[in-house]
């Protein structure tokens, strides 16, 4: 695609100079050219490694395609929306599979989001104050895990983590028997419910475990995240919260202090003067957070591929992880491709979402 | 009577300010060690025996420290192999980057050609477009072209990218256009223009953008996973990612991991160190994207 617009960019050019026309035209011809010329090798390479691997994926989806040979040939079944209605309609453990790394992302998403939110937040808003000192240092140390290999990253929590880890030392310290973090598939939600004595984790409610949508039991879909998942969900908050600290900071940096200290001298308290003054201050970038955050955890893989590839009992399994697995473990790359686009779309919409909040910003201001 | 009230309410103002004060400091330290203790953990237990690691991983003083870890990673693992294979692609990458980026960003702000809205909207939507969905994408196209498993793979299609593209315009666009036209009066043509004039007043965006790159091609997993499979072929993050899921087989070796996981986020760090108010603008610069 982008081959054939040089090409007519290249002809028009050409064209153009062999005309000799006036100079101005000559001029404009020759822009056009050097234009051409310039963006070439930034577009011919996103054109091959981005839009064409697209195209040539959303035929693969419509196939059985195994990865023998090339998926452009006749021999490769063709199988329509097959891979598609599997994951949705067709009773079978393709659907089970997706439905279930669906729902462990939503319970990523739901808890991830709202933790780092907050907890940037809260940095910023420390970081920020007035009176305190070494500002830089407090800043650098929450930013710095951001920038870091997720692969690296991913190593120490699974230390960290370990059956006779820090976190379970630390626990033991306080007379908490600590779990084995990934090896337990316990729903927390479940353990919960279970606490609380409204089920029993052990023998749910049959209620319950008799039917639901898509292929799971209600009781499934109730889980929470697994205690698994729980240390996963620890390590991304903890590496991207100090991205976000940053875009609060940017946005508190420009909070005027002469409205803080007017609602100060009308006597707000600090919990008003944040509702009130803050707050709304803050709204645009708590908005872009909140967009980027449901774009960036929807894309979950390295931790996952590192960590836990899917286990315990498939729970810390995603829509991103099950594509991978399903193309280039089980090689049936129409369906890992079919699973990638019902996760494009997901996230597509969220990036519009955000696209339009940004508008609505840039329209304001 | 009414000043000793100001005094006082000033006063009890101070308390709470100096409360408030030791508060923020408490609150900030506490979450200082939550940020920075894990890395102590992965510094202090390279350097451990593997018992200890495990009997006592919270210590930030080996009892008894050894280099046995680090001996391991260079004589009994291909982490050598991959440190090249990870300087390789990143300097080519980010060379690349810088140089197409650049071109592409300046043309987008500066030249009128036909198709220009079109190759811009181009650019935005492709940033749009997540990462990890383009992983069996990438693998048909590399294993159609028959470059997959090869240095090609792993470097050509990271060499240029479209959020740099944007940055370079978004900079390109805010130099006077000026400066140019003078050139242009004495006769430079437009590649000139750009490499010997308008590049050399790009060095705040060319940082950022090098510091982008490299951190990004540097820590890149999902592109090496459908681009390679021969372990010669492994960058950093690929190596380590497969001695720790165990397909490499080499047990629990916490140290081990540890000290080869620290390998790989040194060099990050000490660019971090250097240049981090660009790291801060390239956090901020993802704001204002799309």
């Amino acid at each position: 695609m982008a081959d054939a617009t040089l090409t007519r960019g290249r002809l028009s050019g050409a064209r153009g100079a062999a005309r000799r026309g006036g100079r101005r035209r000559s001029v404009r011809d020759a822009e056009n050219v050097a234009g051409w010329l310039f963006v070439a090798p930034a577009l011919i390479i996103i054109g091959l490694f981005v839009l064409l691997p697209i195209l040539m994926a959303l035929w693969v989806s419509i196939t059985a395609w195994n990865g023998q040979g090339s998926p452009f040939t006749s021999s490769v079944e063709v199988v329509g929306l097959e891979n598609y209605t599997r994951l949705f309609t067709e009773p079978g453990l393709a659907r089970e599979d997706f439905m279930t790394s669906l729902r462990n992302n939503i319970y990523y998403v739901i808890t991830v989001v709202p933790l780092q939110t907050a907890l940037a937040l809260g940095l910023a808003m420390i970081v920020n104050a007035r009176l305190l000192k070494g500002k830089t240092f407090f800043r650098t140390a929450f930013y710095f895990p951001s920038v870091t290999s997720s692969v690296a990253i991913s190593v120490v929590f699974l230390f960290i983590f370990a059956n006779t880890g820090v976190i379970n030392q630390l626990l033991g310290m306080f007379g908490v028997q600590g779990p084995a973090w990934f090896s337990d598939s316990r729903g927390v939600l479940h353990l919960l419910l279970s606490g609380l004595g409204i089920a029993d984790i052990d023998n749910p409610p049959a209620a319950l475990t008799e039917g639901g949508p898509f292929g799971l039991s209600w009781w499934e879909w109730l889980s929470g995240p697994s205690v698994a998942m729980c240390s996963i969900i620890a390590l991304v908050v903890w590496t991207t919260s100090g991205t976000f600290m940053l875009m609060f900071l940017a946005a508190l940096q420009n909070v005027p202090v002469s409205l803080e200290e007017a609602a100060m001298l009308d006597g707000a308290n600090r919990w008003q003067r944040f509702k009130n003054v803050t707050l709304p201050a803050l709204r645009p970038t708590l908005f872009l957070v909140l967009t980027l955050g449901l774009i960036g955890t929807w894309q979950v893989f390295d931790q996952i591929y590192v960590m836990s590839q899917g286990n315990p009992a498939k729970t810390t399994l995603t829509p991103a992880y099950l594509s991978y697995r399903t193309a280039f473990r089980d090689f049936d790359y129409g369906s890992g491709a079919a699973i990638s686009f019902v996760l494009f779309l997901i996230i597509v919409v969220f990036t519009l979402l955000q696209r339009l909040l940004l508008r609505e910003r840039g329209g304001r201001s | 009577m009414a000043g000793t009230h100001v005094r006082a309410v000033r006063r009890r103002g101070e308390v709470r300010t100096i409360a408030g004060t030791f508060a923020g400091y408490a609150v900030l330290v506490f979450f200082s060690l939550i940020f920075i203790y894990p890395f102590v953990v992965q510094v202090a237990n390279s350097f451990k025996t593997e018992p200890e690691a495990a009997a006592n991983p919270i210590s930030p003083i080996p009892a008894e420290p050894t280099l046995d870890a680090y001996e391991k990673i260079f004589w009994a693992t291909d982490l050598p192999t991959w440190l090249g294979n990870s300087v390789l692609v990143t300097v080519l990458v980010t060379l690349g980057r810088i140089f197409f980026d650049s071109l592409a960003g300046y043309a987008l702000a500066r030249l009128r050609f036909r198709g220009r809205g079109a190759v811009f909207a181009t650019i935005i939507a492709v940033m749009a477009v997540p990462g990890v969905v383009l992983l069996i994408p990438k693998f048909l196209v590399l294993n159609q072209f028959g470059i997959y498993n090869s240095y090609t793979a792993l470097i050509v299609p990271l060499l240029a990218d479209a959020a740099g593209v944007f940055i370079m315009k978004q900079f390109f666009e805010s130099i006077p256009p000026s400066v140019e036209e003078a050139a242009r009066i004495d006769g430079a043509g437009t590649f000139r223009i750009f490499w010997s004039v308008v590049l050399p007043m790009a060095r705040p965006a060319l940082i950022t953008l090098t510091i982008l790159s490299f951190q990004g091609s540097w820590n890149e997993l999902p592109h090496t996973l459908v681009a390679v499979q021969d372990p010669d072929l492994y960058t950093l993050p690929r190596g380590i990612a497969d001695l720790v899921t165990g397909s490499l087989g080499v047990g629990t070796q916490y140290p081990l991991k540890l000290g080869a996981a620290l390998l790989a986020t040194i060099p990050v760090a000490i660019i971090f160190v250097i240049f981090q108010r660009y790291f801060v603008r390239g956090a901020n610069e993802g704001v204002d994207k799309g």
